[in-house]
């Protein structure tokens, strides 16, 4: 798999690099030289590879997966802790609210707590 | 005796041996930032503490990518000239706790990509034993001011062997822990899943001292492990009955330099007259371990050096609009190396390329850590190896980039496998030194320090000849 002047300039925009253009027929080359002995890891025979040559002959008219990041994942699942934690410490239901009132009366009206007056705001108009 | 009783006597003589041995700009070149008044204003501050600490004034570097209030931190690369932290991190902070002294900050290859320290903007380092090589890399500041004797602890970062590697060609101790087991909070990153604060000595005993003060758990940094810290320094002293020592057949190929094998196998003969046995164990995936580094290391960093953007950290150089400032800040700000691994990682991972590269590379990853495994549940306590397949190279050696990688062959498994590493001075080859690797399982430092205090101590002074 080489690199070509397109990938490289490709690439150079996706992480947001402005090459100058005397450089890149070199990092071309270098990728490559790179890219070459990376090569090694084609050979593996991966989770994938393993599925896919355990498909009989009749299977191949059945579309190719879109990736293969899919099957090998779900060879080897990732175990996860369950996603439960201690309650919320303010998930109180607001009748407890409302049993917890000093006097014992009902501070709430249409879901929200009654509170005293501001001093602030005394003498405005519409004000409770 | 000649040891500086208090803190400040002991930064003071620190200060002068940076400028008796040239560890500025125009001499080795290892030390980048360095605040003579606020290191000796910390010392002062150090004596008049009720209780000294582990490290009593005892005066230590850290690499240019560990944040540091007051001092710049800009890991080697221009795009954070003149960057300082508005934090520090836990291993600094850690060491400042237990009453050691801040020097300096040392030179790096730029962002820790490399194994030479050629590639810092700042110009590279030379090493203390022989002025035309280099000290390797990428923390070859690190390993060169210790070299030198202007400090004996140091800190330094790991992603591939850049501890363990320096500290061959130099001549001295270095630690790569388990993955975990020291907090990064505010080491900069650049390969997440295999990037270590890591540590430099003297000697062992050094290393031992500053991995017991570093290490265990920080609420700061999620990745650090909650494992109880076991004292370190206790193995000196002990034998090596029972323990059972592996020769990897994979690192100690036919094409090894001789006198390098030589040298590991006269350091393993000493490991049995002290009572280990020696076994050869095989780790058969090692030879994946070059291609896996090359695509998961890129392919991380291209992702953590996407933050560089001219907007939160260092420089910015305006341009056409905001993607054109974006562009001309990384395109002038990056150096040659990180640019080349930004390509070849954003290369990796994007559409068409990710399941050919950084998914093989991620299955591979696995078998390397499985050979770890199985080799240790087979019985075998430690692994020995050479740390680097060569001694220090001279500045400008490695033109070929995949050449330079080659030089992590041997250490970059251990990153991968996140078991803990260190490399010991096991002699020298026409003068320069070499280095053997002890690896253990994971967060058994015990065993390895166990053997790196028996080796050292057998070796004596044939481990600098």
């Amino acid at each position: 798999m080489a690199v070509t002047r397109d990938d490289v300039m490709h690439i150079a925009a996706l992480a947001r690099l402005a090459l100058p253009e005397e450089r890149v027929p070199e990092l071309v080359a270098q990728l490559n030289g790179i890219l070459k002995h990376l090569e090694l890891l084609q050979e593996l025979e991966t989770a994938a590879d393993r599925i896919d040559a355990s498909r009989s002959p009749g299977d191949t008219d059945e579309p190719a997966p879109a990736t293969r990041a899919a099957p090998a994942a779900s060879l080897a699942p990732t175990r996860l802790r369950p996603d439960v934690g201690p309650p919320l410490p303010l998930a109180t239901p607001r009748e407890q609210f409302a049993a917890r009132t000093l006097d014992g009366t009902v501070a709430m009206r249409d879901g929200f707590f009654i509170v005293p007056r501001l001093a602030t705001h005394e003498g405005d108009e519409g004000a409770e | 005796m000649n040891t500086p009783a208090t803190a400040v006597e002991r930064v003071a003589e620190s200060l002068r041996l940076m400028e008796e041995r040239h560890a500025g700009r125009d001499g080795l070149n290892c030390i980048l930032w360095s605040d003579a008044d606020a290191a000796l204003a910390a010392a002062s501050e150090r004596d008049t503490r009720p209780e000294r600490g582990a490290l009593a004034g005892v005066p230590y570097v850290v690499k240019d990518n560990f944040a540091t209030l007051d001092l710049p931190t800009t890991c080697g690369s221009r795009i954070l000239e003149r960057y300082i932290s508005p934090y520090e991190a836990t291993a600094v902070a850690r060491l400042n706790a237990a009453g050691g002294v801040l020097v300096g900050k040392t030179n790096c290859d730029e962002f820790a990509m490399g194994s030479s320290t050629e590639y810092s903007a700042w110009g590279p380092t030379k090493n203390p034993i022989d002025m035309s090589r280099v000290p390797g890399g990428s923390s070859g500041g690190s390993a060169a001011a210790v070299a030198a004797g202007i400090v004996r602890i140091a800190l330094g970062s790991e992603t591939g062997g850049s501890v363990r590697q320096p500290a061959s060609y130099c001549g001295i101790v270095g630690v790569k822990p388990t993955y975990g087991r020291v907090s990064r909070y505010g080491l900069v990153a650049f390969a997440s899943s295999l990037d270590h604060v890591a540590m430099f000595g003297r000697t062992v005993d050094d290393a031992a001292l500053a991995l017991e003060v570093v290490a265990g758990r920080d609420l700061l940094d999620s990745t650090s492990a909650d494992v109880p810290v076991p004292p370190l320094r206790t193995e000196a002293g002990r034998d090596l009955e029972g323990v059972v020592i592996g020769r990897p057949q994979e690192y100690f190929p036919k094409t090894l330099e001789p006198r390098i094998a030589a040298l590991c196998d006269r350091a393993l003969a000493r490991l049995e007259a002290r009572g280990a046995t020696v076994r050869e164990v095989s780790l058969p995936s090692t030879d994946l371990a070059i291609p896996v580094y090359y695509i998961l290391a890129p392919a991380e960093a291209s992702s953590n050096l996407a933050r560089f953007d001219g907007v939160r950290y260092g420089m910015r150089i305006t341009g056409d609009g905001l993607r054109g400032m974006y562009e001309a800040t990384r395109t002038s700000g990056f150096g040659p190396e990180v640019t080349r691994r930004i390509l070849l990682g954003t290369y990796v991972l994007s559409a068409g390329y990710y399941d050919a590269y950084y998914l093989r590379a991620q299955e591979a990853r696995e078998r390397i850590t499985r050979d770890f495994r199985d080799v240790f549940d087979s019985g075998v306590t430690a692994l020995f190896t050479p740390t680097a397949p060569t001694t220090a190279f001279k500045f400008g050696a490695k033109a070929d980039p995949y050449e330079m990688y080659l030089n992590d062959i041997f250490t970059a498994t251990a990153n991968l496998a996140g078991v803990p590493a260190m490399s010991v001075p096991v002699g020298r080859v026409h003068g320069l030194p070499v280095g053997g690797q002890i690896i253990a399982r994971h967060f058994d430092e015990s065993a390895m320090f166990r053997v790196a205090y028996a080796l050292e101590s057998a070796l004596g002074a044939e481990a600098h000849q």
